[in-house]
């Protein structure tokens, strides 16, 4: 069983007990624990169960490649899944659950499967849920989404907040063992604002477990020292628990902090994702010991030899009172060594290889009294839901059982392998070191940034630096190397000299015993968490996948949540084996970000709830609200779509202030469409060419509406304009167009015609702009008092400057509903109080205010156009029947000359009408219609399609407007609309002017 | 004629890593011109009552003051009453010279990070580098703030000034008071 | 995410500041043009892989337009130039031949 020893445990402080939940059950664990940590102190080695076939599954790792130890923390708004125990930092009151089982951990009836595992190889559900096609959607992917999938998605809100952090340094270190140290050490004495990240909450990485000695002390003290000089330096910022998630172009990288995971008691954010450009990145992400393939290499128990000893000196945990270790290599034995101090038994060390000498390791392990056992292999283990033993063969041969030895855990060592993920993120190429078995950093082939330069460069153990005489010299330089690279002059400083014992070099083990037949290579896993076992891989290769992206994704190898960290070398030499080709060759997967998954609150930052987007609002937004505006989004603007009374439904407010304007009076807050100053002397010139009317002609004082065009031809914005003075302009805009269209300007005047006087300025938030609209329109404005708004004073198209009720005001007299109508800027300070008077007067004279909706289908009475719903991007103005606003005067105008191609000037292009059904209905909105004849592919011919469809309370029916082929020349005709569910609507193509077709309410 | 207000009406967070606090009515000008002629340079002076600040810079005091914004254009500062006089003022000097002035002090708001974590707080908001060395009173940065433009100066060593557009002062100040919530200092800069 | 200094102001920053503008040095075509020219003008681009020349406007900052020129597989940036300009600058064309000996992109070299 795994307990906690009596002795040991640097990490952990033993004064302050911590008492944590798992599966409901009360556990206790110590401050410096990580979950992993506890829970074996607990002896609970069963931890989740695997995701294909049940399996069960305990710790394997310490870090954060584990990819069994998943669970889901906490609960409700705190509640996330697939957490990694082995990078969980245990907490006062931390509740975990098992994930992946049914009805319980310790009995699950999926793990039926995996006694079907020999039916269910690689490739299984593609071939068997192909066919009978109908069984997909209703029987098979329902019961492999119930059966697959680990932990479940979160119910409840997220109660954390998150939030992102932008930096910037000359060095960017990450990682914080001795490596990452020494280079940010370096870096630093250079002058470079030095950043240096480590993931967990310790710094050291492996060096304080693995021993040695540097410069003569032991190398935890310098560890402590260095840090201790790192904190007094005044350009250099350390962060713990802050992971490199990914290295992207230009020196980008996402830091990914946890704040309060470790500590949830703790107020502010949970994440903050650091955005950091950095001049150069040192690379000092160490290395990950692999796993060895051989049969039953995933019972619980059997762990990687450097997890087994991180647990006994960094917590004080053993894994078992028994350990047999397995390996190709020297590291292994040291944890033996560690098992050995801690008084714990290690029967046997299995050494795959065969070695002329011992070496320093070996001797030491025979002088301890261990067995060692040269050239000889596990032929599998003993045991179901914990190890019970291991029957040990030659490596040699084919798994023949010379004994069976007694043991509950298995240490096993197959070699390391560099963190070359943040290296190769952005770029970075990689060579095979046949030394150590191991893909390493090309040196030579660095990723490049905006200068062309390399910009990253590793140190220490994910250089492939492994023992520590080495990976202090590589950090050395590395620091070196980069402050120079971001223009920094290298200090000389002395390398501190690390030692470390003399080991024999290790042996590429990728299957154990190395001719062990079909029986065992389906019991050997390579993937724990998606159940890639060795056979599948050989059967991948077999069926023709033979480029690994291909064998990763048929096998699901490295698919998983830990992304094959410790599966993929493994896989890529088996897959090398069955195609008979070198491991180099086969090529790796591609590295992805980030390196480990980080929370979506952190990607997303503080961007949710009130402030997911930025909602835009008018000045009189809070009287909207207040008086039961139910509000639309027209970009980021929120309008009023109607106004609800208590009770009342929305289709009836819109019905109710749409009549209620045309018989009395209506306010249309009109604030959010753009307002745009050109001036200048060549402003006439200017606007000559960005609208298709002439706009140089109009005289001061008066309006224009226009339309302007992209360079395609088609409509992209239209609004009425106003001659301020002989070099002034005001352009209103959509609503949707002001700031796309005043850089559409700038665009212009800055690319094209960059010798043109022309100034603009984007005013639209300067004013409230209040429509103004009725028969009573004017005698509100009257009551106001103020200016001359006489049909005399101010006609049609017209605008003033003056004051009303009091404001200063300029007053547009535009219409976009038929009706007698002013449109009214007063300076944004005092909208509200505008709209407060405008109010009151309106008080005896049946003010309302309306909304979008309403203002939509008095438009669409008139026939009026509204950009988005008669234009789509498609539409030229031709095609509305807009030719009387083109200019035939003008030699150019954006736009023009592409509306002189063929396309543009085919008869057949649809034409703008007006449509009524014979029934009155409102017809869907979008609909087609359908003629005579079917297309090349066998569809109806269409010959139009609705553009605008309202029901009109002032005419007592639907109105709609389309796009019809020849539709002027076809007034009168009725043409089919099929709706939804075989409905099919007639309706009569009419003039799209439906109401007040000669104009006289307005004109009053 | 109603008293002006500003968009939030002066609205404040105190509780923070920073004090966010909207100003008060602000007069602000935006000109347009050739920076390099003198007509502009003193039109520009005499209604701010400032010098001309260089590229990239803000040359503030109190409430006057005059922002760069870009090759052609200029941010005026002064007090909200004084604005129509200002633009008078300025069109007189600048005469025939090619140019635009217009009042923009209704159409933003302006706000005020203070406190010695604001660098922090503007940090976790704008792609820009605020630590000590690289921004400091004097400098004038236009940026992206989460989602909208913004532009921003320091009044004293720990104290921004913020302008965005009127219509966004409630998701900028919802910006600010989030990113300066109690326990989120980063501590990231020298002090 | 790249980073650019913008010639405008001479502020270096991410590209999340900039929007970027497509293809640089188009000559417009109008009234009287040929369809061919005017194809050319409205659709035909390089989409080079390798040296290329863009528009991209300081969207966030001094609002201005510029040009960078720019290798679409590294991402190396050679340099950026005010717009109001009908050809790169010779500086950037250097740097250009230095890193991309033999480089040609439309009538440039």
């Amino acid at each position: 069983m795994s307990t906690r020893l009596a002795a040991g445990g640097r990490l952990l402080n033993k004064e302050k007990a911590l008492s944590f939940t798992f599966n409901g059950k009360q556990l206790r664990g110590f401050e410096g624990d990580t979950l992993a940590s506890a829970l074996l102190a607990n002896d609970q080695m069963l931890i989740g169960r695997s995701f294909k076939y049940h399996r069960p599954r305990g710790v394997v790792a310490s870090g954060a490649e584990e990819p069994n130890g998943l669970v889901n923390l906490g609960a409700e708004g705190s509640f996330e899944p697939n957490q990694r125990v082995t990078t969980t930092e245990l907490f006062d009151g931390l509740t975990a659950t098992s994930q992946n089982h049914w009805p319980s951990l310790e009995f699950d009836v999926g793990a039926i499967n995996t006694h079907l595992s020999r039916f269910l190889p690689a490739g299984f559900y593609y071939k068997m849920f192909i066919h009978p096609r109908p069984l997909w959607k209703h029987v098979y992917e329902p019961f492999i989404r119930q059966s697959a999938g680990l932990g479940r998605a979160p119910k409840a809100r997220d109660a954390d907040t998150y939030e992102h952090f932008y930096f910037f340094c000359d060095v960017m270190v990450i990682g914080g063992g001795v490596a990452g140290l020494q280079a940010a050490k370096t870096a630093a004495a250079s002058g470079a604002k030095v950043l240096l990240i480590e993931q967990t909450a310790h710094w050291g990485g492996r060096a304080p477990v693995d021993g040695g000695t540097v410069d003569g002390i032991p190398v935890d003290n310098f560890v402590e020292q260095t840090v201790a000089e790192l904190e007094a330096m005044p350009n250099v910022t350390l962060r713990k628990r802050m992971m490199g998630a990914g290295v992207y172009d230009h020196g980008y990288v996402l830091g990914y902090e946890q704040l309060r995971d470790y500590a949830p008691e703790k107020p502010g954010p949970r994440h903050r994702l650091w955005r950091i450009r950095a001049g150069h990145i040192v690379t000092a992400t160490g290395a990950i010991e692999r796993p060895l393939s051989f049969a039953g290499n995933d019972i619980p128990g059997v762990m990687l030899a450097s997890a087994l000893r991180d647990y006994v000196v960094n917590y004080g945990v053993s894994a078992g009172d028994r350990t047999v270790i397995v390996t190709n290599n020297d590291d292994a034995y040291l944890t033996a060594f560690a098992l050995n101090y801690a008084g714990l038994s290690v029967p046997v060390i299995l050494d795959a290889r065969v070695l002329a000498e011992d070496s320093p390791a070996m001797e030491q392990a025979k002088a301890m009294g261990i067995r060692v056992m040269m050239g000889h292999a596990v032929a599998k283990v003993k045991g179901g839901k914990r190890v019970t033993g291991v029957a040990v063969c030659s490596q040699a041969g084919e798994g023949a059982v010379l004994e069976e030895i007694a043991c509950d855990a298995v240490a096993m060592s197959g070699g390391w392998s560099p963190v070359v993920h943040l290296w190769s993120h952005c770029g970075g190429k990689l060579s095979w070191d046949d030394a150590q078995a191991h893909f390493r950093p090309d040196v030579d082939k660095a990723p490049t940034g905006a200068d062309g330069q390399p910009f990253v460069t590793t140190a220490g153990a994910a250089s492939g630096a492994l023992h520590l005489s080495d990976v202090l010299g590589d950090g050395d330089q590395a620091g070196k190397l980069a402050a120079a690279a971001s223009g920094f002059k290298v200090k000389q400083t002395r390398c501190p000299v690390g030692e470390s014992p003399e080991e024999a070099p290790m042996m590429p083990i990728w299957l154990m015993p190395q001719g062990a037949g079909v029986e065992l290579r389906s019991k050997s896993w390579l993937d724990y968490q998606n159940d890639v076992k060795v056979s599948d891989v050989q059967l991948a290769a077999q069926e023709g996948f033979e480029s690994v992206e291909h064998a990763k994704r048929y096998t699901t190898l490295g698919m998983a949540t830990d992304q094959g960290k410790l599966s993929n070398i493994n896989g890529l030499a088996t897959l090398a084996g069955a195609l008979n080709t070198s491991i180099p060759q086969v090529g790796t997967t591609t590295f992805r970000p980030p390196y480990t998954p980080i929370s979506m609150g952190a990607i997303g930052g503080e961007a949710r709830g009130d402030v997911f987007q930025p909602v835009r609002r008018t000045p009189m937004h809070d009287w909207h609200d207040a008086n039961g505006a139910d509000w639309e989004p027209v970009g980021q603007w929120r309008r009023p779509y109607a106004y609800l009374r208590p009770g009342e439904k929305v289709h009836d407010a819109v019905m109710r202030e749409t009549k209620n304007t045309r018989e009395n009076l209506g306010l249309l807050d009109a604030s959010t469409l753009g307002k745009l100053i050109v001036k200048g002397p060549d402003a006439g010139r200017f606007l000559d060419m960005l609208y298709t009317n002439m706009m140089s002609t109009l005289k001061p004082g008066k309006c224009r509406y226009g339309l302007m065009c992209s360079e395609n031809g088609f409509l992209i914005d239209d609004g009425v304009v106003a001659r301020i003075d002989e070099e002034t302009f005001l352009c209103h805009t959509t609503t949707g167009g002001a700031e796309r269209i005043h850089q559409h300007m700038e665009e212009w005047l800055q690319t094209e015609w960059w010798d043109w006087q022309v100034y603009v300025a984007n005013v639209t938030e300067q004013y409230v702009q209040v429509a103004v609209v009725g028969p009573n329109a004017r005698t509100a404005l009257e009551k106001l008092g103020g200016m001359d708004v006489s049909k005399e004073a101010l006609g049609f198209m017209e605008w003033a400057d003056g004051e009303l009720g009091g404001f200063k005001v300029r007053v547009y007299r535009i219409s976009f509903s038929g009706e007698l109508s002013y449109e009214i800027a007063v300076d944004a300070g005092h909208g509200q109080a505008f709209w407060d008077a405008l109010m009151v007067v309106g008080n005896d004279l049946g003010v309302m205010p309306y909304g979008t909706e309403a203002l939509h289908i008095l438009r669409a009475e008139k026939g009026f156009i509204m950009i988005g719903d008669e234009t789509d991007g498609t539409v030229i103005p031709q095609d509305l029947g807009l030719h009387w606003a083109i200019s035939k005067k003008k030699e150019d105008f954006l736009g023009k000359r592409a509306q002189e191609r063929s396309h543009m000037t085919d008869p057949t292009r649809w034409k703008l009408v007006g449509l009524e059904t014979l029934s009155g209905a409102v017809l869907p909105d979008g609909a087609y219609a359908v003629g005579e004849g079917e297309n090349a592919n066998g569809q109806k011919n269409m010959i139009g399609r609705v553009t605008s469809s309202y029901y009109s309370p002032n005419l007592g029916k639907g109105i709609a407007m389309g796009l019809v082929l020849h539709g002027p020349d076809r007034m009168g005709e009725v043409i089919e609309f099929p709706g939804t569910e075989g409905a099919t609507f007639k309706a009569r193509i009419v003039d799209p002017v439906f109401y007040d077709k000669e104009g006289e309410k307005g004109n009053v | 004629m109603s008293e002006p207000i500003t968009a939030l009406a002066g609205a404040a967070s105190e509780t923070g890593i920073a004090r966010i606090m909207e100003l008060s009515l602000q007069g602000m000008i935006t000109l347009r011109g050739d920076l390099a002629s003198s007509a502009v340079q003193k039109a520009a002076t005499g209604a701010a009552e400032v010098e001309m600040p260089g590229t990239n810079q803000a040359n503030c005091v109190e409430d006057r003051g005059i922002c760069w914004m870009s090759p052609d254009e200029l941010l005026i500062l002064c007090p909200y009453d004084m604005v129509a006089a200002n633009i008078d003022k300025m069109t007189e000097t600048l005469g025939n010279a090619h140019a635009l002035a217009v009042n923009v002090s209704d159409a933003r708001a302006a706000f005020r990070i203070t406190g010695t974590q604001a660098r922090e707080v503007l940090a976790k908001l704008c792609p820009v580098d605020l630590s000590l060395e690289n921004f400091a009173p004097g400098m004038f940065r236009r940026t992206r703030m989460a989602q909208v433009p913004a532009a921003f100066w320091m009044t004293d060593a720990e104290s921004f000034q913020l302008v965005c557009f009127r219509s966004q002062a409630r998701y900028v100040f919802d910006l600010l008071s989030i990113a300066a919530q109690p326990g989120s200092g980063v501590n990231a800069y020298l002090t | 995410m790249l980073t650019l200094t913008c010639p405008v102001c001479g502020v270096t920053a991410e590209e999340t500041e900039f929007h970027g503008g497509g293809e640089a040095h188009l000559k417009r075509f109008g009234p009287g043009a040929t369809d061919d020219d005017l194809e050319g003008y409205l659709f035909m681009r390089e989409n080079p892989r390798g040296v290329h020349f863009e528009r991209w406007r300081h969207a966030y900052g001094c609002g201005k337009w510029f040009h960078a020129a720019r290798c679409t597989t590294t991402l190396q940036v050679f340099g950026t130039y005010p717009a109001q300009t009908f050809e790169p600058p010779k500086e950037i064309c250097d740097k250009i031949s230095e890193a991309r000996p033999g480089w040609s992109w439309r009538a440039f070299k």
